[in-house]
């Protein structure tokens, strides 16, 4: 077959496919989303959008368990939320291989952390692979189920950022026959009560042995180069930048197989070379481990733990050349992300602000309400964590403040770990006010359907979780639906809401204005001449709306009609026009 | 034959990944090493966008650095003057002159550059078009990426027809007409 272009993400599903796995269960997180979404294309394997991560992992060990193979994938901090399962499945292997696929995103490009995966595989006892390209992420998927069934471990495949979304050429194959194993009652290795779990973990540890000595021989440690006096130690991405940057002036020691290190390969080519730099983005893992064995390598005290790499930094830091200096450009205004014009939360957002509250925020797109000009946001820590985060600043401070405060999680964000929090609020008495964002779709990782959108991941009509009966049913009295478009009356609730001396929810209901069947049209217009320049409407911080000679104008190529500005100008200057 | 780096910006929601898709299937089915990076996510959202396309008989990295692209395609001025110290000293920038005000501008707490284009020229060699007001004669505004596409085809190696090949295996068959019109008039620009 000819080759083709396909980003790593891509390349990790056909890899799967190929492998002939037979379920996928996952939670978006970029950079990882497009793993589970290219499974969609292959009507034979069953996939899923789960609840959430540690149900993704849950379902995807079962499946294992039942003798098929199987993948969850994740972002990095989505790891954190499947740790518990994956710990104890390293603890029980598999029966059918099973690969969890992790993208860390060095740079943060779309994540409120920077953590590195690898410290996972030591953790959890399991093997990680890590690819740097597309044709890589494809073999070396294929090679984590040979690895998951040959030594009874689910493998983890780490990808960064820059491998999930980068293209490269791909060669593909038939998928290989792999089919459902036989399923056996077996509770010493699947019921992981203590005394069980006391035995498996003498297995798990003669497994680490045993991968430690593969380690040393598999293909997917290789070293590359003739004779040059520079070594380097690297895998993934940063094989790529070091090729790019030093070419033939270093060998390499590539590692495809980051956990377990292959310790006398590792000691051999420090050995062979004057000076040996271990080149990882974020933390020191290899090097660490490097070190340990006495081996004389530089790592971080040349290198950052910052963020990503670039071939001139490691141009300029192993042969000390920097590279010619590029044209000079002045400063010019930022371009951070902004709400889309027409974006539901928008409205919320401008309540919010004007009404000053405290606001506990959440992971989606709606973290972009701490941006100027809606700037609301007070804190976002991870998935949920607007809910708790809110009770205990409540608990802390009191009625009074909890009065002044609000949370708002996403739909899908409120199923994967709010209702929790929200649980605890009714059962330990909290009074606050959540509001849960409801735009009828996953939105920040590119519009993933959910449990509350009443479709499956292949589109497919399934009952769909009813979020003002689920917020009845777990303790709360004050629940309203409201259009977060209708700001008079998304103020008056709020106001409510947060008086009142027990709990409440707000739904603020109105779909993505991105999704196809959201039909708005024409584009807004303001009349000059009724127009007060009182820029009431530009508090909104619509992309659309903008200052040209010192008045408010639209701009029609951003504007899509959504009409919150016509609903907002308190002197009716702004009025819809038709296409 | 060295590798040729093209840096392809714009803001979130103009169409840069089509235009990307384009470009990069065209190089693949010219026979190409090619690699193509683009981050996905949170800078959809109106944010700053930015794509990378290295070919040649071998890539490794799929990064443009600062002073590595032959040619920056920019679908905006103010995204073109922010890719600027991305360009190799000899390299040419193609650029789209609309102007999409970024928040900061909107909120007041920066003003948007004047003269973008004239500072371009003092530093390279630069092709400045309304793609928009083509994309109209095209007949939709939403053809300004394929406008751009036309741009960049004339200053390849690779000929007409193959783009359009490209042009037919990925667009949706009901927006072909337009497209196929919107390369041309980018294409036939002077």
């Amino acid at each position: 077959m000819k080759p083709q272009l396909l980003i790593g993400n891509a390349a990790v599903a056909r890899g799967a496919y190929e492998a002939g796995v037979r379920v996928v269960a996952s939670y978006p997180g970029t950079p990882s989303t497009e793993i589970t979404e290219s499974i969609v294309q292959y009507p034979d394997i069953y996939c899923e959008w789960a609840p959430n991560e540690k149900v993704a992992a849950e379902v995807a060990i079962g499946a294992s368990i039942g003798g098929a193979r199987a993948m969850t994938c994740c972002k990095h901090v989505g790891l954190n939320v499947m740790a518990d399962p994956i710990f104890t499945a390293g603890y029980t292997g598999v029966n059918g291989g099973l690969v969890i696929a992790v993208a860390d995103d060095p740079g943060m490009h779309s994540s409120q952390n920077e953590q590195d995966s690898r410290h996972y595989a030591e953790a959890a006892k399991c093997p990680m692979l890590e690819p740097a390209d597309s044709a890589e992420c494809l073999a070396y998927t294929k090679a984590a189920y040979a690895l998951s069934e040959r030594f009874d471990a689910p493998v983890f495949l780490r990808l960064t950022t820059r491998v999930a979304h980068s293209q490269s050429l791909v060669t593909l194959s038939e998928p290989e026959d792999a089919p459902l194993k036989d399923y056996r009652k077996d509770p010493a290795k699947y019921v992981m009560t203590p005394a069980n779990a006391i035995r498996r973990h003498v297995s798990v540890e003669e497994r680490t042995l045993a991968l430690k000595a593969f380690a040393e021989e598999t293909e997917l440690n290789q070293v590359i180069g003739s004779g040059a006096k520079i070594g380097v130690v690297c895998a993934g991405i940063s094989y790529l930048y070091a090729q790019e940057a030093l070419g033939d002036q270093a060998d390499y020691l590539k590692l495809g197989m980051v956990w377990p290190l292959p310790e006398k390969k590792l000691s051999d080519f420090v050995q062979a070379h004057e000076t040996t730099y271990v080149i990882e983005q974020l933390d020191p893992f290899i090097e660490d481990h490097a070190k340990a064995l006495g081996l004389r390598v530089i790592g971080k005290e040349a290198f950052t733990l910052l963020g990503e790499y670039t071939a001139a930094m490691i141009r300029a830091i192993v042969l000390g050349v920097n590279d010619a200096p590029a044209p000079k450009a002045s400063p010019v205004p930022v371009r951070p992300p902004v709400m889309c014009a027409g974006c539901p939360h928008r409205g919320t957002f401008y309540v919010l602000k004007k009404l000053g509250l405290t606001v506990c925020g959440d992971i989606g797109c709606y973290t972009l309400g701490a941006a100027p000009p809606l700037s609301s946001i007070d804190t976002t820590v991870c998935m949920g964590a607007s809910i708790g985060a809110a009770l205990g600043m409540a608990k802390a401070r009191g009625p009074e403040f909890a009065k002044k405060l609000v949370s708002v999680i996403g739909d899908s964000t409120f199923i994967h770990s709010g209702i929790t929090g929200l649980i605890d609020v009714v059962y330990n008495k909290g009074i606050n006010t959540v509001i849960i964002l409801d735009n009828s779709i996953t939105g920040m990782t590119g519009h993933q359907d959910n449990p509350t959108t009443g479709k499956t991941i292949r589109g497919e009509a399934t009952k769909q979780v009813d979020l003002e009966l689920l917020a009845k049913a777990v303790g709360i009295s004050r629940v309203r639906v409201v259009d977060p478009f209708d700001v008079k009356a998304m103020e008056a609730a709020v106001k409510e809401e947060v008086a009142a001396d027990e709990p409440s929810v707000i739904i603020a209901q109105r779909p993505c204005a991105l999704l196809k069947y959201v039909k708005y049209s024409g584009h807004c217009r303001v009349d000059a001449d009724a127009c007060r320049n009182c820029r009431v409407c530009m508090k909104l911080g619509c992309p659309a709306l903008t200052v040209r000679e010192g008045r408010v104008v639209v701009d029609p190529t951003q504007c899509n009609g959504c009409g919150l500005c016509v609903n907002v100008c308190p002197f009716h200057a702004i009025t819809k026009e038709a296409e | 034959m060295s590798n040729t780096s093209i840096m392809i910006v714009g803001v979130g929601g103009q169409g840069t990944l089509l235009a990307s898709r384009i470009l990069g299937n065209t190089l693949t089915q010219a026979g190409y090493d090619v690699k193509v990076s683009e981050v996905h996510g949170m800078s959809q959202r109106g944010g700053s966008v930015t794509t990378y396309v290295r070919f040649g008989e071998k890539v490794w990295s799929p990064i443009i650095e600062k002073g590595g692209a032959d040619i920056i395609l920019s679908f905006e001025l103010l995204e073109a003057l922010r890719a600027l110290p991305y360009l190799k000293p000899d390299g040419q920038i193609i650029v789209n002159t609309q102007q999409i005000d970024p928040m900061p501008v909107i909120t007041g707490a920066a003003e948007y550059p004047q003269g973008i284009v004239e500072t371009l020229k003092a530093q390279a060699k630069v092709t400045a078009v309304d793609a928009l007001a083509l994309a109209k004669e095209a007949g939709s505004i939403k053809a300004v990426n394929v406008v751009l596409i036309g741009l960049l085809a004339k200053n390849t190696p690779i000929p007409r027809a193959q783009w359009e090949e490209t042009l037919r295996a990925t667009v949706p068959p009901k927006f072909l007409e337009i497209n196929l019109k919107a390369f041309a008039l980018g294409y036939e620009q002077e």
